[in-house]
């Protein structure tokens, strides 16, 4: 009994359906009304869903702002919600929703307006196989961490559509820089996620993080971990890999012609795969849900995501940019090598161990 | 892929008031062509209808991050047409002020070249200890945060207020550990040397041909100091070292400001233990005897000359402001090659500030 149940036999609509002539209309609406009150709809908009993710991801965003205060010895946000500012980010959003979105004149109209929608989409799509405990998932698919694997895939692209339908040389500029960044960070992300797969024998999140119940595999493949992390800040671009949206350089890059609610989603959208690159890390090597049974598994995972994000945010408040040849050098000279040793590495365990 | 051109200004993140005009092939720029000017105020015009002392406040409107060094350089040239001696505690208070302005100015290039290279934390810090010099010195000594007209011909406009000394000495040694965090921080910064190692190479005889000044001059090896070469105010008797560093790139040009800033806390502890008594200022006549003159100081970003020809009457015939940031205007020609992420590094390695170049 769930509380979208509670609303729907409260309002009692099933008894207007039953009144309606057509067979066919009541026929649609029963089924509709089914998938209302199933599990899984639950599931979508409350709890792993959207609503827990937005709120989850709206206080990330308070937590960024208030921690790079504190590292760089100033306030941060102090009045939206009285507690230390917590609404600020909500304040934000709501300032962004009043502003009007300008669309240049010799955009591709249609494409730019698509492109935020887009993006939220997706990165709202990768959480569904994010598990927060057993029971807490949207889908536990077979093949969940090549889903992952194939929505990612996806960013540089529409980060490149969102500097040409802008029609613009800094988005453009920043388009072409996040695709080679993205793509060339992709190669050792996965290849150092395969250390865990090998491991786990499964692409399954639900079955990678059973296959930690004795061992966290951040402690069996520490090379793979770091590889890991530094890969998937370089694919949310983050500091101090944040070069397509370099803002000396090329003011905002793919995304500096958005304003206004566009923008916002963008930012949403930045912020979904910021808490999805920390959970996956989760997932992947810290043991997810696992830890002492006082607090509910959700708890712990989401415990271990927000201290991911920290590590995240704080090289922000430590490091400059990196230089795009820099970053392309370290990615296929270093990351790649290691990233191979680490799978080396991961079958030597998995034959020593298992 | 064929050349793009674009202009980075003067409506960009991270441009002021100039524009650079950017040809880019691939990641490589192929031209950089400066384009100053955007804020000219006719600094030079006004100051021939306003009478002599009218025009400090005038004046110090050009570099507002580095006020005292500009009036300093303008005061410097009356005295010498009128042929008075400034008195000697006047001199330590100039050198007092001209090294805090010094650090405050130095401050700024280094919060601004940190968001440049996308360092937030050395954006903030800077510009946090900036204010507490400013409040805590510059306010307490001048009556003024940052525009404070306190160099004026014959000496300085006020005496020391009491207790100055132990809240600058206290100022001083808070801010001489900050420069330790500074250093961990930013400049011993693996990806900070590595972004600016080799980068913007400007070698001896290049600097000495485009006659660059101050840290971008002595960042390349050439030991080019005013404060040394031609002393001025009281420069000659304080015992001060000139950091001198032969790379020549971005890496030696920063780390120039980054020792000053050590040089001038020591500076101004040396003024505060030699600090004469007497009078602090002398009187001047409202007009000027008939004579040229040209004077030169160290201002924060190299050598700043005035030239001033007077026609006997209350007001100046002529202003003539060379400032530094117009001469190390050149130095954007090395931008021609490097890669466009390499862009804000070679700019703010000049330390070029639109206001003090168009004047």
């Amino acid at each position: 009994m769930n509380i979208i149940n509670i609303i729907l036999d409260f309002l009692n609509l099933e008894n207007f359906i039953s009144n309606i002539p057509n067979a066919d209309v009541q026929e649609l609406l029963t089924i509709v009304f089914v998938f209302l009150r199933s599990d899984l709809f639950f599931k979508i908009l409350f709890f792993p869903g959207i609503f827990t993710i937005l709120i989850f991801v709206a206080e990330l965003m308070w937590l960024e702002l208030k921690f790079l205060a504190k590292v760089q010895l100033r306030v941060g946000p102090q009045y939206a919600g009285r507690i230390g500012g917590i609404l600020q980010p909500i304040a934000d959003f709501i300032k962004l929703l009043f502003k009007e979105s300008i669309v240049p004149e010799k955009a591709s109209k249609v494409l730019f307006l698509l492109i935020p929608i887009m993006l939220v989409t997706l990165a709202a799509t990768t959480l569904t196989v994010i598990p927060l405990s057993e029971t807490d998932v949207i889908s536990n698919l077979d093949v969940g961490l090549l889903f992952t694997f194939a929505i990612l895939a996806m960013f540089p692209v529409i980060a490149l559509l969102a500097g040409w339908a802008s029609n613009s040389k800094y988005p453009f500029i920043g388009g072409i820089r996040a695709l080679f960044q993205q793509v060339s960070y992709e190669v050792p992300l996965w290849l150092s996620a395969l250390g865990v797969v090998i491991l786990a024998e499964s692409l399954n999140f639900t079955s990678i993080i059973k296959a930690q119940s004795t061992f966290w595999f951040i402690l069996l493949l520490p090379l793979g971990a770091f590889i890991f992390l530094v890969a998937i800040i370089a694919e949310l671009e983050r500091l101090p890999f944040d070069i397509p949206e370099a803002e000396s350089e090329i003011v905002s890059g793919w995304m500096a012609e958005y304003s206004g609610l566009n923008f916002g989603l963008i930012m949403l959208s930045l912020y979904i795969k910021l808490y999805f690159g920390a959970a996956l890390f989760t997932a992947l090597f810290l043991g997810g849900w696992l830890g002492p049974s006082i607090l509910p598994p959700a708890f712990w995972f989401l415990t271990k995501t927000v201290i991911v994000v920290s590590i995240i945010i704080l090289l922000r408040g430590v490091l400059p940019r990196f230089r795009l040849a820099d970053l392309l050098q370290i990615g296929w000279r270093r990351l790649l090598i290691l990233s191979m040793v680490n799978i080396f590495l991961a079958i030597t365990v998995k034959l020593v161990l298992f | 892929m064929s050349a793009i051109y674009f202009s980075v200004g003067p409506q960009h993140a991270g441009s002021g008031h100039f524009r650079m005009k950017i040809t880019l092939q691939g990641d490589i720029i192929l031209n950089a062509e400066p384009d100053p000017g955007f804020v000219h105020r006719s600094v030079e015009k006004i100051a021939e209808t306003r009478e002599y002392l009218q025009n400090v406040p005038l004046i110090e409107r050009q570099c507002l991050s580095d006020v005292s060094s500009v009036t300093l350089a303008y005061a410097m040239g009356i005295e010498e047409l009128l042929g008075i001696e400034v008195p000697p505690r006047a001199q330590y208070i100039r050198v007092i002020m001209c090294e805090l302005s010094r650090i405050m100015s130095h401050l700024y290039w280094l919060a601004i070249f940190g968001i440049f290279l996308g360092h937030s934390t050395m954006f903030m810090w800077p510009f946090g200890d900036r204010d507490i010099f400013i409040t805590e010195t510059a306010e307490k000594i001048a009556g003024a945060r940052v525009s404070y007209s306190y160099i004026i011909p014959g000496g300085v406009r006020y005496d020391l207020p009491d207790g100055i000394k132990e809240h600058t000495l206290k100022t001083l040694d808070y801010f001489q550990g900050r420069l330790k965090e500074y250093d961990a921080i930013f400049f011993s910064n693996p990806i900070f040397k590595r972004r600016t190692k080799g980068v913007g190479v400007l070698s001896r005889p290049d600097a000495i041909r485009m006659g660059v000044t101050g840290p971008t001059l002595r960042g390349s090896g050439v030991r080019g100091d005013i404060r040394k070469d031609e002393p001025y105010a009281a420069y000659d008797e304080l015992d001060f070292e000139i950091p001198v560093f032969s790379e020549g790139d971005a890496y030696s040009r920063s780390l120039v400001r980054f020792r000053e800033m050590e040089i001038s806390s020591s500076i101004i502890r040396q003024a505060f233990e030699n600090l004469p008594e007497g009078d602090f200022k002398v009187k001047t006549r409202k007009k000027v005897p008939e004579g040229e003159v040209f004077s030169r100081v160290e201002a924060a970003r190299g050598e700043l000359a005035c030239y001033i020809i007077s026609d006997g009457t209350r007001k100046p015939y002529r202003v003539k402001m060379s400032t530094p940031s117009f001469r190390n205007l050149p130095g954007f020609s090395l931008m021609k090659g490097s890669m466009l992420a390499d862009l804000p590094t070679i700019w703010m390695s000049l330390d070029y500030w639109p206001l003090d170049a168009d004047r």
